[in-house]
């Protein structure tokens, strides 16, 4: 069984202009141990399926259909104290910005040993004892010293250090990581990058790596699912969405990003804007930004379509190469005839 | 566009220096050194990329340079030609302008797209009637790929992309040799920055624009610069060739920065050894002694301790400070 599976999921705003599809149907598992990235521009819902796991969204958004399995429990419409079990205990967050997510007027001591006074029955002593541990774990120096001071007198890459900790205090299972580094400079990022991949290593927890940053995927995950407009539209093994991208928008990221070798050559750039969620398009979201738009995908949304065993595609220019060949199997039950 | 790059340099800069007086209470300041000696050139039609880490001085650096900070020390020269008196200065604001780093908050909210474009125009007083700067305004907007339908907007109206060539256009308005850009693609989404990088580049070649750009992305830095400099704590540790730094860095700040940056290849990124540096950049206001970077450097030796190494020129362009530059190569 995996450790979690979201299945067709669909969370919307409802705002004063109309009802926005943030996700819209999203299924995907997780095993446990495995480090899952989640890219996407900003958005296409990748940070909203993270918090929809969590249900920790604002008062607006809501929980539309789907389901949600952690360890075989359904976690939508579970209510509110099943979910304070789930947090924290079972999945952890940590959000992009490490500079406002920790309360200034506590120190640090304090707000590591609410979450572990919260969510485990040990007690202050032990609390304690325990917030020390986690500190030296996320290699903080001195730790009996720092319990005592606020964050503010931290710098950047320790208080997401501090978050880290924090997670990980209560040993759960899944690590949602929200954009982890993005705040942070290079060489700080590669130590948070280096402590999570050891934690994930000694802790064996399963990690949601949510980024926009495609080198941050390549160093760290196992799997990636690249969303767009709410919805996934590829997903795979890392080096099968790397070396053989079968979406035109994966394959549209990975030509615009400079690399060490595009110096003095143009980019590839993505052409138009990020989509208006309150205008969706008929067809495949991504057609009105594709180059190579075809009929079929204005008029109609793509199936997921198999690409091999660990890796699917919704784009129909799959169909155009590959379905003659027989390489491609269709999951829908109308797709190939349309081209 | 290379025989141009030779020719004599269109800025230089020579010991230039940028403290800060920070008020420590009770009457007392104490000098923040955000820039601290830092010595350039850059050449006609070219791009010199800046990087460095968040507190390193990179955005003063582009700041002190147009003077919107009066420099605390150092010389700054245009065309060979020393920037002194405030006509000077004036004069080259007309030559040299800035892009910032946030789409969002540097343009006026209450102010439509023609009337931000149109504001230096305005200062500069550079068009003689209505009409003619309504014409420069859209030939502006032409240029960084906006249509004319966009200029009675307001800036909210605008995704981040548009925005950013909004300022774009803004800063090209006083037709400048010269063009600050403060990381004008961080804020943006990956697919919309290839957009506007090439736009960087396509205005160079059609307006003969000199850049110093400063990012700390050090891909996007690899692809738009011909020569780098990389900055530590106020001070810039290694200079050279886009191509040179990154195949044969020198000094072991930008042999871990380079190391540091995560690569878009699973094979790669799998293979590469990276070289992860252990604490925090210090405080600028508690600089360590002599070199700012020993704190952190796994070769410091006494004498780091002691003097700051000289900025040397080791071989052809490339130079750098370090003093154990046997020992770390």
């Amino acid at each position: 069984m995996p450790l979690l599976k979201v299945q067709d999921l669909h969370t919307s705003f409802f705002t004063d202009a109309g009802e926005v599809k943030a996700v819209n149907g999203v299924s995907f598992q997780l095993e446990r141990g495995k480090v899952l990235g989640i890219v996407g521009e900003s958005g296409s819902g990748k940070s909203v399926t993270a918090y929809s796991i969590m249900q920790i969204l604002a008062s607006t958004g809501k929980i539309v259909s789907g389901s949600i399995k952690l360890d075989g429990q359904e976690l939508v419409g579970a209510g509110e104290a099943v979910m304070k079990q789930v947090r924290g205990n079972k999945v952890s967050i940590i959000f992009q910005d490490p500079m406002t997510s920790l309360n200034p007027t506590y120190t640090i001591g304090h707000q590591l040993m609410e979450a572990i006074l919260l969510h485990t029955d040990r007690n202050k002593a032990q609390a304690k004892e325990r917030a020390i541990e986690m500190l030296r774990l996320v290699n903080i120096n001195e730790p009996e010293k720092r319990m005592n001071q606020y964050p503010f007198e931290f710098s950047g890459g320790m208080r997401q250090r501090i978050m880290i900790a924090m997670a990980l205090a209560c040993e759960p299972d899944i690590l949602i990581a929200d954009e982890p580094t993005t705040a942070l400079d290079v060489t700080i990022q590669a130590q948070i990058l280096e402590l999570m991949q050891s934690l994930q290593e000694e802790l064996g927890m399963a990690i949601i790596m949510i980024t926009h940053d495609l080198g941050v995927v390549a160093q760290m995950c196992d799997e990636v699912i690249v969303m767009y407009a709410g919805a996934i539209c590829e997903q795979g093994t890392t080096d099968e969405i790397f070396y053989n991208p079968c979406h035109e928008y994966t394959k549209g990221l990975m030509r615009s990003i400079p690399t060490t070798t595009t110096a003095g050559t143009k980019l590839h750039p993505i052409s138009g804007t990020p989509i208006d969620l309150l205008n969706m398009p008929k067809g495949c979201s991504f057609a009105p930004r594709c180059e190579n738009a075809m009929k079929v995908c204005l008029e109609k949304p793509c199936e997921k379509m198999i690409i091999n065993d660990e890796h699917f595609a919704s784009c129909w220019m799959n169909v155009k190469s590959g379905y003659e060949q027989g390489e491609i199997t269709l999951l829908g039950k109308e797709g190939g005839n349309n081209e | 566009m290379s025989e141009i790059k030779n020719n004599a340099p269109l800025i230089e800069v020579k010991d230039l220096k940028q403290y800060f007086n920070i008020n420590m209470g009770m009457f007392r300041t104490k000098p923040l050194k955000a820039v601290d000696g830092v010595s350039f050139h850059i050449n006609k039609g070219e791009t010199l990329g800046l990087v460095g880490e968040s507190g390193c001085g990179k955005t003063t650096v582009g700041r002190t340079l147009l003077h919107l900070y009066k420099p605390t020390a150092g010389e700054i020269y245009y065309k060979g030609k020393l920037l002194k008196s405030k006509e000077d200065i004036n004069e080259f604001r007309k030559k040299a302008t800035m892009v910032f780093q946030d789409p969002y908050s540097s343009l006026n909210p209450r102010m439509t797209v023609a009337d931000i474009i149109g504001e230096p125009l305005d200062i500069q007083k550079l068009t003689s009637s209505a009409k003619e700067r309504e014409e420069r305004i859209l030939e502006l907007m032409g240029h960084v790929g906006l249509n004319s339908e966009h200029a009675a907007r307001y800036a909210h109206e605008f995704s981040g992309g548009q925005r950013q060539r909004i300022g774009i256009a803004r800063a090209l308005a006083v037709n400048p040799d010269f063009i600050v850009c403060d990381e004008p693609v961080s804020a943006l989404d990956v697919s919309i920055q290839a957009q506007v990088i090439n736009m960087f580049a396509e205005l160079q070649e059609k307006l003969g624009l000199t850049y110093l750009f400063i990012a700390h992305d050090l891909l996007v830095i690899r692809h738009v610069s011909d020569r780098i400099a990389v900055m530590y704590l106020g001070k810039m540790v290694e200079l050279a060739d886009a191509d040179e730094i990154y195949n044969h860095p020198l000094h072991p700040y930008s042999k871990s920065l380079l190391s540091a940056v995560p690569v878009p290849d699973p094979k790669i990124a799998r293979a590469n050894k990276r070289i992860v540096l252990t604490g925090d950049i210090p405080s600028p206001l508690n600089a360590p002694s002599g070199c700012p970077f020993r704190t952190r450097c796994p070769y410091a030796s006494e004498q780091c301790a002691q003097e700051m190494p000289e900025f040397r020129e080791v071989s052809k362009g490339h130079f750098v400070a370090c003093h154990n530059l046997d020992k770390v190569n």
